[in-house]
């Protein structure tokens, strides 16, 4: 029996990895839903805007690196991230104007504009590929752990480590600020009501003096600001890939559904929830067991519900389950 | 005939620029860019008349390609006899568990209240299910994959010709996608596009990581050929008599008895492959003429009036007593069966199966591509879009290289920004695609061959 020492081995593999790759997600998530409360479409191309984003960052990174200019421990990305946003939000905007715009004032049925997402998404990938490659990049830079496996042995003298990494720490804290930003501005500004008011109905919104334009212009620039900086913390946090990027919309469509699409709240919770049973559902529980249980019982096998090539498929279940029996999602969707 | 000219005229641009591509590359890249536009209609040929007819998108064509594929393994390959004494028990054992599971839990919905006890209940058999399973397959399973894992280490197939999987495949597809339509049909249309798309995910992941039934990512390559071997041909005197024949012009400019020879030689080499891919193409030809007569029948059979009247006015139909949901099912399954004869006839030409290769970009939204650029609703503008879109897809590097160059042309040959460019050539089919549907949505929003609805 040693339940420190498997408190922390759960801390270490399960809370801890989850929390970050969720609030990735949920990130993401609240990117998708964001579009689908106020402009009603499915937006294939979120992965790849996201990898858009990252990119911009990324190539700004590399320039401030050249010209030696860093923030010491912390990466020198923090410093690019508002300028990937700027072009992020250009690019949106525009890709607003010649493409989404159309559609929009014609009130083409939702299918049709996640149609003509696909199409942005084809565009959107070949931009990213022609402008900095299919292959792996890493901008990492400054002090990647903030508490090392070894050093925590010495200094607990359990044993079990607990490794803390820069990027974790940072996703977490900035995915806090921001969500606390957005739902105050959601909620408390006029605008972010105005928003709210157009989300539930647009023709009543538009009655009261409501202006579509600015409601969906301001979208954008959150959508914007919400892709960059999900993205360019997965790309801390992991790496840059655009393929894995596209990937990784299939469990923020799961998380943004999850959470009741629409409902920005509930995305944010859903990230968290395909994060954790991903992990809590694929990890090995052997060790945490011979910790906990005593000599006489401990098992022999890994303890894995499943092993861990379903990630995937373990949140797209999840998906399903939930869309066969709560389709408006676990917080009730389609309220902004 | 006037009223179909434009049909006619879209098809003999295809076959013209086909034939080019034979004249100023090469047949054998103009046979085989032939063979996949062929397999690409009968996939688009599936997804529009989901589409096209009744209005159900389904994003997971990726999954029914993949499954057709397993169905070509798993009929053509030979038993691997040591599997299947090592753990063909265990494996039948969880078979006739998971029925088991099935029907208890049928029995359980079908006699017993709605109720929070009844929903636990069932997941908790579900979960305790799975475990059974797990415990019941994992020695059988490390059996099968222990034996030879280099080349075999899964249990094998029924050694059938490959052509039977083409049937198999549809049959494979068509079961999962009555599954997939019991649980997502009832979904709104955005919603039914994403379930779709997450539940391929998962078909593919399971294809992918369960070694013991395709090997996973070691891939099945070498199987049967519907078709001759090149290399058997190239001994053939018959065949190398027919390519004489075909060459006695090319061949008469040889005095020399030996040089003459060696010439013969290079010809049979490159005309026996010529051969095959003629041969393969003769196949899918078929399918593809066959596919289209039924589904020109059934266009314009009262199902077909029905499953419009179902897509343009859902409740209106349904008032008049036609069974939505029923339809809906049916079509769906009938459309996913299309694409698993597709996903065979894919695996058949190429010779080995690959779960690693299935990409949703490729293969489910390159064909969503491919039928709203042809023209949904009408199988020829479907079958036109297969062929279309992927001759771009293919000739679009080269078409790439030579804007690229003829844009450049100023600059010097090592200019970092051209170089960067050439070096990116293959990703701007994405561009061009995304370019082209982007344009077909906007100012011909039904396609290159658009729907038109005649009453007879």
């Amino acid at each position: 029996m040693d339940i420190l020492n498997a408190l922390i081995l759960l801390l270490n593999y399960i809370f801890i990895p989850a929390l970050t790759y969720g609030s990735q997600l949920a990130l993401g998530a609240i990117f998708v839903t964001l579009i689908y409360g106020i402009l009603r479409f499915a937006n294939f191309a979120t992965g790849d805007m996201m990898a858009f984003g990252t990119m911009v960052t990324i190539l700004f990174t590399w320039y401030f690196q050249s010209l030696g200019i860093s923030l010491g421990v912390l990466p020198t990305a923090l410093l690019a991230i508002p300028f990937g946003i700027l072009f992020m939000i250009i690019y949106m905007l525009l890709i607003d104007k010649f493409v989404f715009k159309y559609y929009r004032v014609n009130k083409s049925p939702p299918v049709q504009l996640a149609m003509v997402s696909i199409g942005v998404m084809f565009v959107t990938q070949a931009v990213v590929r022609i402008i900095i490659g299919p292959s792996d990049q890493r901008f990492f830079d400054g002090e990647k752990f903030i508490i090392k496996a070894r050093e925590f042995k010495e200094m607990t003298g359990l044993n079990e480590g607990l490794a803390l990494k820069s990027t974790q720490v940072i996703t977490v804290l900035v995915t806090i600020v921001l969500v606390s930003l957005l739902f105050w501005f959601l909620n408390k500004t006029k605008t972010g009501k105005s928003m709210k008011a157009y989300s539930d109905n647009e023709d009543l919104a538009l009655l009261s003096g409501i202006d579509p334009k600015k409601i969906v212009m301001i979208t954008w620039i959150i959508a914007g600001i919400l892709a960059t900086i999900g993205g360019a913390l997965y790309g801390l946090d992991k790496s840059f890939k655009p393929f894995t990027y596209f990937n990784n919309m299939l469990p923020i469509f799961a998380a943004a559904i999850v959470g009741g699409i629409g409902n920005p709240f509930g995305a944010f919770l859903g990230g968290y929830v395909i994060a954790f049973s991903e992990i809590f559902l694929t990890y090995a529980y052997k060790k945490f067991f011979i910790y906990i249980l005593p000599e006489s019982m401990e098992p022999e096998s890994l303890v894995q519900l499943l092993s861990t090539d379903y990630k995937f498929a373990v949140s797209f279940s999840i998906l399903v389950i939930v869309l066969l029996y709560r389709p408006s999602g676990i917080f009730k969707g389609k309220v902004l | 005939m006037r009223k179909n000219l434009n049909v006619i005229a879209a098809y003999s641009i295809m076959m013209v620029l086909i034939i080019l591509v034979g004249v100023f590359q090469s047949w054998n890249i103009a046979l085989s860019i032939f063979n996949m536009c062929l397999i690409s209609a009968v996939m688009t040929m599936g997804a529009n008349i989901q589409w096209g007819y009744a209005g159900l998108i389904n994003f997971g064509i990726m999954g029914y390609t993949a499954l057709g594929g397993l169905a070509a393994v798993l009929i053509s390959v030979d038993p691997v006899q040591e599997a299947w004494s090592a753990g063909g028990f265990d494996i039948l054992m969880c078979l006739w568990l998971i029925i088991a599971l099935v029907l208890i839990i049928r029995f359980i919905l079908k006699n017993f209240q709605k109720s929070k006890v009844r929903t636990y209940s069932i997941a908790a058999l579900i979960i305790s299910g799975i475990i059974l399973i797990r415990f019941t397959a994992e020695p059988g399973i490390e059996a099968i994959e222990d034996i030879n894992p280099a080349k075999t280490g899964f249990l094998g197939g029924f050694g059938l010709p490959i052509i039977f999987s083409w049937i198999v495949g549809a049959f494979f597809a068509g079961g999962l996608a009555f599954i997939v339509g019991k649980v997502a049909l009832g979904l709104r249309a955005d919603y039914l596009a994403i379930a779709t798309l997450l539940i391929s995910e998962i078909v593919i992941a399971i294809i992918k990581h369960e070694d013991w039934l395709t090997r996973g990512v070691k891939n099945v390559i070498g199987l049967k050929r519907p078709a001759p071997y090149e290399v058997d041909l190239q001994s053939t005197d018959w065949f190398i008599t027919l390519v004489e024949k075909f060459n006695s012009g090319k061949l008469e400019v040889f005095s020399n008895l030996s040089d003459r020879q060696a010439a013969l030689n290079q010809l049979v080499i490159e005309g026996s492959s010529i051969f095959v891919k003629l041969c393969y193409s003769g196949l899918f030809l078929t399918v593809v003429i066959i596919l289209l007569i039924l589904t020109q029948k059934a266009l314009y059979s009262p199902w077909g009036r029905m499953m419009r009247a179902i897509r343009d006015n859902e409740e209106a139909a349904n008032a008049m007593g036609k069974n939505v949901v029923k339809e809906h099912l049916l079509i769906f399954i009938l459309g996913s069966a299309i694409v698993g004869i597709a996903g065979a006839m894919l695996v058949t030409q190429d010779g080995l199966f690959t779960p690693g290769s299935y990409r949703p970009m490729r293969y489910t939204f390159l064909i969503w591509v491919m039928v709203i650029v042809g023209g949904s609703g009408n199988n020829f503008g479907a079958i036109l879009g297969g062929f279309a879109v992927w001759f771009l897809w293919i000739e679009a590097a080269p078409i790439a290289l030579f804007l690229i160059n003829f844009f450049t042309a100023g600059m010097s040959e090592t200019h970092a920004l051209k170089l960067h460019l050439i070096e990116s050539v293959p990703y701007f089919r994405f561009l061009m695609m995304g370019l082209g549907l982007l344009l077909i949505m906007r100012y011909r929003p039904k396609g290159i061959l658009p729907e038109k609805i005649e009453i007879k």
